[in-house]
């Protein structure tokens, strides 16, 4: 047995579990689902950081696919004594040298947490909000993707203490509550569990909601900085933009197509039109693939000028809600009208311009004469050349 | 094949059967053997943008006042620390300017005298926009004085009563000299303002591409435009008379444009009018060229230019199109667009420079804009007017063949001719002038209708490294990428690349204009591809698709106009009118500052 390995605190457990058995069905559904337009940000802890920012998208009037959070609640609900017991057991054999034996390690524990099962009041609320979903979207079996969204009060990065799973285009109550699983036991990948005894947390400290959200059938996807990225100039946004969903862009298997655009005159400053060979789409048989786009669309731009300055109009809109400059994922839905078709996935502060300090790029304050001498001395464009 | 300069002024070949053109501007006008060292070692570039066509003798006067004027200011009045005059010459009868730049050791020493100088304009502006609008009007006054009229076979008795001595004949020649006094003293007004507006606008937009590298120049631009101005004054009081004929029923009377008389008495009593009468000094005094050239016709003169305007208005309003301009919303917008990078700046000592900066453009902007049409568009009506009273009576006389004749003598000639007719009325004598003139005129007419149909190039030779003349680069948009652009234009690809003068992209059959009279062949939707456009052809804006020209820069007339009709516009291409012809479908990116030949 590890000494050093935090192992999970049955007694810790215990009181949500013993207070969710008293519950009635419609007290757990009220409990157990956040839908993200009616976030508040006193549910944070219950619904995790991934959710949570969905949330304060759809709040603030983002266009975020529609969508609601399993909470924390649920996840709580698993842990019972014999689960705890076979997880605790699996943990003490961990030894933090051996990251081979670790990986088998936890592909045991998540093989446990993922054969458990699912209690059926969330089993029940599940299916409730989903089926409200699919009639809110107009499609039956409407495909989501289902998110691992981690909760950690008091810890500032639960993201990585959880790791985070993701799975595209699940159609049904029945493939959902698996991917469910797999998100709670996702919190247990060698890697999440490797960082935390690094970082000496808990492992009971970290909780797992699970998103579930309209999957978009992205014509295009990308991501969008709210600056630009070479010059830190904070007047532009800059768009990656590519054929399909956004894997493509954010694995780096495309070149994507290149924009920057005004924020607030919206004009395309510039663009760079890539050779995108593929690009990841929903195929016949209902899974994400790879695919090879067709030659002549290749090198076709993916984004017309009017879907780039919503993109660029929903960005900024993003980047005044939280207050600085933002890294936002977006797509284009195929199925949805002009004008309603861009969604934004995800926004996350940016880093790297974010943190230079701010330097006044005014010389010499008030003395206009002064700055108009050097400009008429140096004009602007033989400066741009240097 | 990319050349590393141009051709020498020295090595071209004009149109044939010219000889003799040197003679129809003066002697210092031309490229000579006299300065052939320094003319061959210079960079010069054609000014298509003011003068794309070929000049008369009398119309090389402006040409060569308002060059001389722009430089004085800059070199003798300001001390613009780097930059002196402007050069001019005429080849074959096309002018060729050439910016003087101040030897890099002695552009310190300006440094203290610009800032004394130019800063007592920046400290006073109002006042001294206010004096020089009451100058202007004088001026005006003074050349609408003028007389011109035909000598009187006696004088008045109060010119013996009053002991005035001085007769008609002497009164005429000293109102031509006063005349040429008079443009002369235009154009340094006209130039009194305009660089100091420029360079004041070029720090506002120093510091916005410093703070926001990335920012289209157009969103500048958008900052600093003014909102009520006089240069749109003379199409908003168009859009007034065609309101005020729908209302009143007489919608149809400006069916026929041509047909003036028509037009006129059908509308006889009528509140439009009214309206007419009301604006039409000075607001018609409107040229529909650039108001540099005689043929230039003014709204006042030719009212069916205005008149065919206003017919389009009317099938606006009557296809229930809503043609006001939307001054609130324009302002609102200009304002958020203010208040929207202002915020975006990172620090509070910015947000001070940028303030002040945005405040100091805006107070020099309104001259930048209204200039034009106190000097282009008035003061020049009223002199070419007075030019052509001058003319009638020389044709009246006898003197010339013709009234329209007197721009085929240049201006000094024309004081000779005027010393023919004093002194031989005096004498009561026969004149010289027709056995003289006549052949003349006869044969500069040939030369000049030569000289019209050359294609003259694009620049002369030796580029300079790098362009740092900043009204070079501010005023006529030619910057080193422009000079390399020109130099390679042997390229055949067809595409075009220029400033993005005004934002959007359109698709649409390219219509070739080079004067006014093309203006009216223009068909709805089409794609006007001009070597500059002429702020006069603002009425055709609302019928274009998008607007290409071969010369001028973001603040070009030009520009200005073609960003306020939301017109998509490309500025500055240098070749469009040479490499596009009339019929080909090319996409204009005025957004991007490119077009492309999409089908022959």
């Amino acid at each position: 047995m590890c000494e050093a390995c935090p192992v999970i605190d049955w007694a810790e457990m215990m009181p949500t579990v013993r207070s969710f058995t008293a519950r009635r069905v419609e007290a757990v559904s009220d409990d157990l689902i956040v839908w993200y337009d009616r976030y508040d940000r006193s549910q944070k802890d219950l619904v995790g950081g991934k959710n949570a920012s969905l949330g304060e998208m759809m709040v603030a009037e983002l266009p975020v696919p529609p969508g609601f959070a399993l909470t924390v609640d649920a996840y709580h609900q698993i842990w019972t004594e014999e689960l705890v017991g076979q997880v605790n057991e699996l943990l003490r054999t961990i030894d933090h040298d051996d990251m081979v034996a670790n990986i088998a390690t936890s592909k045991k524990i998540r093989e446990v947490i993922e054969a458990v099962e699912v209690p059926e009041m969330v089993v029940e609320a599940l299916g409730v909000a989903y089926g409200a979903l699919c009639e809110h979207c107009g499609v039956e079996d409407v495909p989501v993707a289902v998110r691992s969204s981690a909760t950690a009060e008091d810890l500032p990065d639960a993201s990585f203490a959880g790791q985070q799973d993701t799975f595209l285009w699940i159609r049904g109550i029945d493939d959902i509550v698996t991917k469910v699983r797999e998100c709670w036991s996702s919190l247990f990948t060698d890697r999440a569990i490797a960082y935390r005894y690094q970082m000496g947390y808990l492992h009971e400290a970290i909780s797992m909601s699970v998103g579930i959200q309209k999957m978009v059938d992205p014509k295009a996807s990308g991501v969008a900085f709210t600056l630009n990225p070479t010059n830190g100039d904070k007047s532009q946004v800059a768009i990656d933009a590519s054929w399909g969903l956004g894997e493509a862009v954010v694995s780096g298997e495309v070149t994507p197509d290149n924009y920057l655009v005004d924020k607030v005159i919206h004009e395309i400053v510039h663009r760079n039109v890539s050779t995108k060979t593929v690009e990841y789409c929903l195929t016949d048989e209902g899974i994400v693939a790879k695919q090879a786009v067709e030659p002549d669309r290749q090198t076709v731009a993916c984004m017309t000028d009017d879907e780039l300055k919503a993109v660029a109009i929903l960005a900024r809109r993003a980047e005044k809600h939280y207050g600085a400059p933002q890294d936002v994922e977006w797509a284009i839905d195929q199925h949805l009208p002009d004008g309603e078709n861009v969604v934004m996935l995800q926004s996350r502060p940016e880093t790297v311009w974010s943190q230079k300090p701010k330097v006044s790029k005014s010389k010499g304050g008030g003395d206009y004469m002064s700055s108009i001498v050097s400009t008429l001395v140096a004009p602007l464009h033989t400066r741009k050349a240097n | 094949m990319a050349e590393s300069r141009f051709p020498s002024p020295f090595e071209i070949e004009g149109p044939e059967g010219v000889e003799g053109w040197e003679d129809l501007y003066p002697y210092s006008v031309p490229f000579g053997d006299g300065r052939k060292d320094y003319e061959d070692n210079r960079f010069w570039f054609w000014d298509s943008m003011h003068w794309g066509q070929a000049l008369t003798p009398w119309d090389s006067t402006f040409m060569e006042m308002a060059i001389a004027s722009l430089s004085q200011m800059n070199s003798r009045h300001y001390r613009i620390p780097p930059a002196d005059g402007v050069d001019f010459r005429v080849l074959y009868g096309y002018p060729y300017l050439s910016p003087v730049g101040v030897d890099p050791d002695k552009i310190e020493a300006r440094i203290p005298q610009f800032m004394e100088r130019a800063g007592h304009y920046f400290m006073n502006w109002d006042s001294l926009y206010e004096g020089w609008l009451g100058k202007i009007r004088t001026t005006i006054e003074e050349v609408e004085s003028l007389n011109f009229s035909p000598l009187p076979e006696m004088e008045d008795m109060a010119i013996i009563t009053e002991g005035v001595a001085l007769g008609s004949g002497y009164q005429l020649q000293r109102d031509y000299h006063r005349f040429k006094d008079l443009i002369l003293q235009t154009w340094q007004y006209h130039f009194e303002f305009l660089n100091l507006g420029y360079a004041a606008y070029l720090d506002f937009f120093g510091f916005c591409k410093e703070a926001f590298p990335s920012i289209p120049d157009l969103a500048i631009a958008k900052m600093v435009a003014g909102v009520e101005v006089d240069l749109f004054r003379p199409n908003e009081e168009l859009k007034v008379i065609a309101q005020k004929a729908v209302d009143e029923g007489l919608a149809r009377a400006f069916d026929d444009p041509e047909n003036v008389e028509g037009t006129r008495s059908a509308l006889t009593g009528s509140a439009a009018q009214a309206h007419w009468d009301e604006v039409s000094e000075p607001w018609f005094n409107f040229t529909s060229g650039n108001g540099f050239y005689h043929f230039d016709k003014i709204w006042k003169e030719h009212p069916q230019i205005p008149y065919a305007f206003i017919r389009d208005y009317i099938t606006k309003i009557e296809e229930g199109v809503d043609i006001s301009r939307p001054i609130e919303a324009i302002r609102a917008e200009r304002d958020r667009v203010i208040s929207e990078y202002r915020d975006l700046l990172d620090t509070d000592e910015d947000r001070e420079a940028f303030d002040g900066k945005l405040g100091l453009a805006g107070v020099v902007f309104p001259y930048v804009e209204n200039h034009n049409f106190y000097i282009e568009h008035w003061t020049m009506s009223v002199i070419w007017r007075k030019l052509k009273e001058l003319g009638a009576t020389c044709a009246k006389e006898g003197l010339l063949p013709d009234a329209g004749d007197i721009v085929y003598l240049r201006r000094d000639e024309v004081d000779e001719l005027l010393w023919d007719y004093y002194s031989n009325w005096a004498v009561n004598a026969p004149t010289a002038a027709a056995h003289h003139w006549g052949p003349i005129i006869e044969r500069r007419k040939e030369i000049h209708a030569k000289l019209s149909d050359w294609n003259p190039p694009k620049a002369l030779g030796e580029p300079p490294e790098v362009i740092t003349e900043p009204f070079t680069i501010m005023l006529w948009g030619i910057t080193s990428d422009s000079v390399s652009t020109w130099l390679g234009s042997d390229d055949e690809s067809g595409d075009l690349e220029g400033m993005a003068a005004s934002p959007g992209v359109a698709e649409g059959k390219a219509r070739l204009v080079f004067n006014p009279e093309d203006v009216a062949d223009l068909e709805d939707g089409e794609i006007m591809v001009a070597p500059i456009t002429a702020p006069s052809w603002a009425p055709a804006f609302p019928k274009i698709r998008a607007c290409v020209t071969d010369i001028g820069g973001m603040m070009s007339h030009a520009a200005i106009v073609c960003r306020e009709y939301g017109v998509p516009a490309v500025t500055g291409t240098g070749f469009a009118t040479s490499k596009i012809t009339t019929g080909q479908l090319i996409r204009v990116d005025g957004s991007a500052g490119t077009v492309t030949i999409v089908e022959e």
